[in-house]
């Protein structure tokens, strides 16, 4: 089945590391979109959902729109619905409304719950909000509540890492998000010197914070993703496994009916349109859900990538296992049927899949 | 009054220093005489290759022809023959001056002779060329006219005292100059009815005519329709067309007499055909005899050009082909390594000319290349008698099979203002120097004399020498054989594996300090690799330096947002990409900057 990923591109303000397309939240703007948001959704009515995401942006800044919205979403019935959070605007009303609709999955962006890295970060909320925010959601119903949580941000040490997770784990969440900041050109953090741990604590950060949430009974299916048994993120899974998608908002993309396009990051015209207008990506020489594909994004699984399912796409999996062989043994596992990388592999994932694909 | 042959004739060449202002007068000259039209006139018109006029040096010889009135009413042919100014092209210079009977001797009024100037008019005066000294740069406020001339005086040992003053980029006294070649220089010897007997001293190669030969006739006449015999090469053709060379093209005539200066044309394919030295005459008719002078010249530099993206091995071949047709000096042959893949093994003149080639490929034909670390040509005696030349470090025979090792060694002038003796000698005794002598030039300025060996100063010398001479030091040498030498060849290794590309050939007390240069040069050139590589410096297998570089350890982890895997797609062509255009040795990939960093080493 499909997934379906709704882009609620509004923010009360942008965070100074942030490169991903949002505008100023207003009420007038906000009623605008989710009118155009249900007439797209309508050319989509015999779609079945089995997950639909709302990301944003800060999409529950938007809950009353987005109880309107689902009302024109045709969900499966067990479809898994999350909705991204920003732990200083989770109140309870809003929240229970939500969970009326049917939303049954938060994603608190919870980032650290030290305070001195969330204001170096940015960041309107502190520890103690966000911890609030969990526990409210929990107390609304909500079971599947993941956090985002960020490695490798100013003044953040191994041990305050190590105590933002060892709190984490004290919280109701069943899924944790781990990604590192990555510094992006035209953003406030790009022009400013930043007192960012080495590139050595990094991986040891990113290599302690793998170990201590699997002792807390968070297990690795990702990349950056943790979750305990039974909540793995079935829509984001559906990234990683080429499934299918629809994305609708400006700066969405979606891979529907084998073909991935997107929309231009232009709110005006979004909202103006009858339809919005879809541009197809440029395959950049690898079909549409091809083996290259596949083997870029089954490669961030800790299942990693079936070399059956690889040569059924049309790779070649001789010539992908004589380049494994030129990697440095700690990085990957090879158990006869799929190649997965380990928690160090990861780490250089970019470099090992460029290499794993260079013999094309 | 009407042209009278050969009485009115004048032949004559430029001899200056780099910048000292050959080009410039060139130029004056040409505009006083109306050859060029002066909408036509470009600066510096003689130096017609953009890497000339950008590096404000003369590659190649040129000539043309200009009419001039003089001051008596006569009307006189000018033959101006702009020649190379640098030590690679010495023996160009030296056919070009043998063109001629006169050459004008600029000297800048505030530098003074430097050693490449004095280096060319003593060749001219050897070959009896008449000297007319000219004192450029009178314009600066730093000008010392007298000072110039005195030292024209006591060190060439001509008169100086009526030499023009003249400023050639302000056009100042131009006409004096012009003057003194119509009194001074003599109209040419020959007799056109003799036997053909005509000079090379330059060719170009020409998309529609072929080769394009500069000549000079000594004796004889020579017509279209001509069968021409190459006396040196054998190589005989029929004269399609000949005649003078204009400032901006080429006017064909009827024939050429002895004493004059033109070109011929003859449906030649191959420049190698018509070399700079060699005599021309009729085949039907031939001279006795060759004009004295001429030589083989031969390669004293030698490095492997590589294409950067190995597909365009043919496009280099190509592109070095066309460069061949205009500079039958550069030679390349077909060579592997291990590490470049398919590349030339090429041979230059100098470090001056491998530098224009390398600028050349990479300006006129858009090649991306690697250039090995230059070399000399080593020659080695066996244990079992044979006598081989190497010019390329991986053919250097194991040390056990050395009886002995020998290698080039110049005599070398430096002209340096007095001060700087000290840091020169220290310099020159570094790169293994031996000293000669030490002669006063005037009070202030100094010829020093060393031996030293090629190699020493194929790298960077003339930047260390300007370098300790704030730019003052000059310098000239001329190869005058070999000499035993106590030499190694030195392998880099990466990761374990020997880089071909990477040897080269050194003095063993030099070895130790260069090693350890190189591994440092690599390391920082090198990016991280998944593994750690070390990088290490050999003789025979005993390593003498080593640096590592460290594993890298991560890249970047980004949020995969909704969906976006474009994103992910781009992030993985860039990181092919950029793979694509590394080398890869083994299990490292190496970018193609350290291969031109290791050639970089003092910086």
């Amino acid at each position: 089945m499909t997934g379906l990923y709704i882009h609620i591109p509004f923010c009360l303000a942008k965070c100074p590391y942030c490169d991903f397309y949002s505008v100023q939240y207003g009420r007038g703007l906000a009623e605008e979109y989710k009118r155009a948001v249900i007439r797209n959704l309508n050319y989509y009515k015999d779609e079945k959902f089995d997950t639909v995401y709302f990301g944003g942006g800060t999409p529950i800044l938007l809950w009353k729109e987005i109880v309107e919205i689902l009302e024109n979403v045709s969900a499966a019935d067990n479809a898994e619905i999350t909705l991204e959070a920003n732990p200083c605007v989770v109140l309870k009303e809003s929240l229970t409304e939500l969970r009326h609709a049917g939303v049954n999955r938060i994603s608190l962006g919870v980032q650290s719950l030290n305070d001195k890295e969330l204001k170096a970060l940015g960041r309107r909320h502190n520890g103690e909000a966000a911890i609030k925010a969990a526990e409210t959601a929990y107390n609304c119903g909500f079971k599947n509540i993941s956090a985002d949580l960020m490695l490798a941000t100013p003044l953040q040490t191994k041990e305050s890492l190590y105590e933002t997770v060892s709190e984490l784990g004290k919280l109701p969440v069943s899924h944790i998000s781990a990604y590192m900041l990555k510094i992006e050109e035209n953003t406030p953090f790009a022009q400013r010197e930043l007192p960012l741990p080495d590139e050595d604590v990094i991986c040891e950060m990113y290599l302690n914070t793998v170990k201590q949430l699997e002792d807390l009974g968070f297990r690795q299916y990702e990349i950056s993703n943790f979750a305990k048994e039974g909540f793995i993120c079935r829509h984001n899974m559906k990234y990683w496994n080429c499934g299918e998608y629809l994305g609708i908002g400006p700066a969405a993309h979606s891979y529907y009916k084998g073909e991935r396009f997107f929309v231009n990051r232009d709110m005006d015209g979004f909202i103006r349109s009858e339809r919005q207008e879809a541009v197809r990506e440029d395959p950049r020489g690898a079909a549409f859900g091809g083996y290259e594909e596949y083997a870029m994004l089954r490669l961030r699984l800790a299942e990693g990538l079936n070399l059956k399912e690889y040569k059924r796409r049309g790779g070649n999996a001789e010539m992908l296992l004589k380049e494994a062989a030129k990697i440095p043994k700690g990085c990957f596992n090879f158990n006869g049927e799929s190649i997965s990388l380990t928690p160090k592999g990861f780490l250089v994932s970019n470099t090992i899949i460029a290499k794993l694909l260079m013999y094309r | 009054m009407a042209l009278e042959y050969p009485q009115n004739i004048r032949n004559f060449c430029i001899i200056a220093h780099i910048d000292h202002g050959k080009s410039t007068l060139a130029d004056r000259i040409l505009e006083l005489t109306k050859t060029v039209a002066q909408r036509d006139m470009e600066e510096q018109l003689l130096d017609n290759m953009e890497l000339e006029r950008e590096r404000g040096i003369t590659i190649k010889a040129r000539a043309v022809r200009l009419n001039y009135t003089a001051v008596d009413g006569n009307e006189y042919v000018f033959n101006l023959i702009d020649t190379p100014g640098h030590v690679d092209f010495n023996y160009e210079v030296s056919r070009s001056l043998n063109a001629c009977e006169g050459a004008i001797l600029i000297v800048d009024a505030s530098q003074g002779i430097e050693a490449q100037t004095l280096a060319n008019t003593y060749l001219a005066v050897e070959q009896d060329l008449e000297i007319v000294p000219v004192i450029n740069k009178i314009d600066l406020p730093s000008a010392r006219p007298d000072e110039a001339k005195e030292e024209i005086e006591t060190v060439i040992g001509i008169p100086a005292d009526d030499a023009p003053c003249i400023s050639a980029k302000m056009g100042i006294n131009i006409e004096a100059v012009m003057e003194q070649v119509v009194k001074c220089v003599p109209c040419p010897k020959g007799d056109k009815d003799a036997k053909l007997k005509a000079l090379i001293f330059d060719s170009y190669y020409d998309a529609y005519k072929g080769v394009i030969v500069h000549i000079r006739v000594k004796e004889g006449t020579v017509r279209t329709g001509d069968k021409i015999r190459m006396m040196a090469t054998g190589a005989e053709f029929q004269v399609t067309e000949l005649g003078y060379m204009g400032a901006t093209e080429l006017i064909s005539a009827d024939e050429l007499r002895a004493g004059e200066v033109g070109y011929i044309a003859a449906s030649i394919k191959s420049i190698g055909d018509t070399k700079v030295g060699d005599t021309v005459t009729l085949a039907d008719d031939p001279a006795a005899e060759a004009l004295a002078g001429y030589r083989n010249v031969n390669p004293m530099v030698f490095s492997g050009i590589y294409p950067a993206d190995g597909s365009k091995y043919q496009d280099l071949r190509d592109a070095l082909d066309k460069l061949q047709l205009n500079d039958a000096s550069l030679s390349f042959d077909p060579e592997t390594s291990i590490a470049l893949g398919f590349g030339f093994r090429c041979g230059f003149l100098g470090l001056l000319h491998m530098d224009i080639i390398q600028e050349r490929l990479e300006r006129e034909y858009n090649l991306d290349i690697i250039t090995t670390a230059p070399s000399v040509v080593y020659r080695i005696t066996k244990t079992n008698g044979e006598v081989v030349m190497i010019d390329n470090p991986t053919n250097y025979p194991d040390v056990s099979e050395i009886e002995q090792a020998e290698e080039p060694i110049v005599c070398a002038h430096i002209f340096s203002p007095s001060d700087f003796v000290g840091s020169i000698m220290e310099l020159c005794q570094d790169r293994r120097g031996v000293f000669k002598d030490m002669k006063y030039l005037d009070d202030k300025r100094v010829d020093i004399h060393y031996e030293l060996p090629l190699n020493e100063i194929v790298y960077d010398f003339f930047d260390a020498l300007k370098s300790r001479s704030r730019g003052y030091a000059s310098y000239d040498y001329e190869i005058i054989g070999f000499a035993p030498s106590k030499l190694v060849k030195l392998d880099i290794m990466l990761n374990g594996d020997v880089v071909d590309a990477l040897s080269f050939i050194v003095h063993t007390d030099k070895a130790y300090p260069r090693a350890r240069r190189i591994c440092e040069k690599l390391k920082e050139n090198i990016p991280r690799q998944l593994f750690e590589v070390p990088v290490q410096a050999a003789i025979g297998g005993k390593i003498i330096a080593r640096e590592t570089i460290k594993a890298m350890r991560k890249d970047v982890l980004a949020k995969c947002y909704g969906g976006d895997i474009t994103r992910k797609k781009k992030l993985l062509e860039k990181q092919k990409e950029g793979k694509k255009r590394m080398r890869r040795l083994g299990t490292v990939s190496v970018p193609q900057e350290a291969f031109m960093a290791v050639l970089k080493l003092d910086e």
